[in-house]
């Protein structure tokens, strides 16, 4: 086997749950690394659209905003920001919203916005941005993050946009026809929401990484599913990609 | 018809204290140069509103120009927090700061309200979160025809509207080519405007008979400031400076750095000082 990071097999793993027709909204950092590898992998007419109004971009570095000029120079079209929000996600034009966040619940709710109490924060997010609906307007959601207790949490202090709702049946109760975050990709492992109750469940366990470490890395006592996988490892392939096009970045932001 | 002034001229003119002011871009032709002169001429007790207070906000939040933040995402693009908006939200330094928070759906909706003339936008947005339990400006209605509830939000009529273009002919129309944002809406919705340019030249040469083009008639101001947008790019002109986005998390983290940074940067300079970045940098 290679030697790879679990930064990698995370980004690996969320770049593999992509399909080759998905039209895909994509969030910065994280999910922005994933789709590109999808795209430059097994999904090369995958469409990417980032909330600056770039449809269909096929970035050569990754942008380290939403809005950087190799997103336009290299996209089919650009619309404006209200057309992205109306036509596009609003429109239903969208398959796949994929996102990153700070802190998630068991039913994959995420906050960007605050820690502590909202008025008196104690730490103050950059706050939403397109996610509320991006996690109601597009078909379904993907969610990459890593774990640790400070971002995995019983309870959120504030929900910044919804994944299956404080009880796992709010999208119901609110008649929201989209499927919510299917996935959450870790770097630990995979969870899928439970068929009945939506809870978020242990799907799949990467190489090197133990049930025990999960468990010790979440702020819930997760659930695992009854036929757990072992996530296959990167490939020599995957791994060229992700580091070329990380490289390719590195020297291009000039950092 | 648009009046070419200089930028000292146009922002004594056109921005008081106590206005709202929406300075738009998105990521693309952020008015660095038009803020800082804000921050010069100390306007105080302003409302900003902008989608994105990336750093322009945070140095004019961080100068103590502003009394309330209307926005949808506040952070440094891909670098991590904007400091100096977060110590006014956390500490009130260097004053109190009342915010108003919104999505970005909801604000790129409002700023087409406010070009349309309607007293509010309606999304399909807020489900299931809890912005609306924290701002009362948003609201639902009714579908008069499904039943649908919907999300409303008041339509964003700023007293003033700042935004960098790529350049203007001789008339004052100006264009915009790229990721064009809500800037057409933004100068279509508030009372007075100020569009700092590249350059102005004889002929706009649209790419595009689509091309972004506001006539004249739209504007207040129209002020050559080549290099107006740096950090941020300007399509065709010059890249994002994506080392300065990096290099300001820690210039910003510190209030006495990032004073001294704004003494010698900003205070001490003129919109010249954006002209170096116009040149020498691909395009």
């Amino acid at each position: 086997m290679t030697d790879f990071t679990r930064n990698e097999m995370m980004t690996i793993a969320a770049a593999r749950a992509l399909r080759n027709d998905d039209v895909c909204f994509v969030g910065i950092g994280a999910p922005s690394a994933a789709c590109n590898l999808a795209r430059l992998t097994h999904a090369p007419d995958i469409t990417l659209i980032y909330e600056s109004g770039t449809i269909a971009t096929k970035p050569n570095v990754l942008p380290l905003s939403i809005g950087d000029g190799e997103l336009c120079d290299t996209a089919l079209t650009t619309v404006s920001v209200p057309e992205m929000f109306r036509y596009w996600l609003q429109g239903g034009r969208i398959s796949v919203g994929f996102l990153g966040g700070a802190q998630i619940d068991r039913f994959a709710n995420l906050n960007t916005t605050v820690v502590g109490d909202y008025h008196k924060p104690k730490v103050r997010l950059p706050g939403g941005g397109g996610a509320p609906e991006i996690a109601t307007n597009c078909g379904e959601t993907f969610i990459i993050m890593a774990m640790g207790k400070r971002a995995f949490m019983e309870k959120l202090p504030f929900i910044t946009s919804m994944g299956h709702g404080p009880t796992g049946k709010e999208r119901e109760q609110l008649k929201v026809r989209s499927k919510g975050p299917t996935r959450l990709i870790t770097d630990l492992c995979i969870f899928e929401p439970d068929a009945e109750t939506n809870e978020m469940t242990v799907t799949s366990i990467h190489p090197g990484a133990t049930r025990e470490e999960i468990i010790e890395n979440c702020g819930w006592s997760p659930r695992f599913a009854a036929n757990v996988v072992e996530t296959p490892a990167p490939t020599a392939k995957e791994l060229e990609v992700l580091r070329d096009i990380q490289a390719r970045t590195k020297a291009a932001h000039g950092a | 018809m648009a009046k070419f002034l200089d930028l000292a001229s146009a922002v004594s003119e056109m921005v008081h204290d106590g206005d709202t002011v929406a300075m738009e871009g998105f990521t693309h032709l952020i008015p660095f140069a038009a803020g800082h002169e804000v921050i010069r001429q100390k306007k105080r007790d302003l409302t900003l509103i902008r989608m994105t207070p990336d750093l322009i906000y945070d140095q004019l939040i961080g100068m103590g120009c502003a009394k309330k933040l209307v926005f949808s995402w506040g952070g440094n693009p891909g670098v991590g927090s904007t400091h100096r908006i977060r110590d006014a939200v956390e500490n009130g330094w260097p004053n109190q700061l009342a915010i108003e928070e919104h999505s970005h759906a909801a604000m790129a909706n409002a700023y087409e309200a406010g070009a349309a003339n309607l007293p509010f936008a309606m999304l399909r947005g807020y489900i299931g979160v809890d912005l609306p339990k924290v701002n009362d400006r948003i609201k639902s209605i009714t579908c008069p025809y499904t039943g649908e509830r919907l999300a409303t939000v008041p339509a964003i009529r700023p007293d003033v509207g700042i935004i960098h273009a790529l350049r203007a002919d001789r008339e004052g129309n100006v264009l915009l080519e790229g990721i064009t944002g809500c800037q057409k809406e933004v100068v279509l919705a508030s009372k007075r405007t100020i569009v700092t340019v590249e350059e102005i030249v004889d002929n706009l040469n649209t790419t595009s008979p689509n091309s972004v083009v506001l006539p004249t008639w739209t504007i207040g101001a129209v002020v050559c400031v080549p290099g107006g947008a740096h950090p941020s790019y300007a399509h065709g002109y010059y890249k994002r400076d994506n080392s300065f986005y990096i290099a300001w998390d820690k210039i910003s983290r510190d209030r006495e750095t990032f004073l001294a940074w704004m003494e010698e940067n900003v205070l001490k300079k003129g919109p010249d000082a954006f002209a170096v970045h116009a040149k020498g940098r691909a395009a």
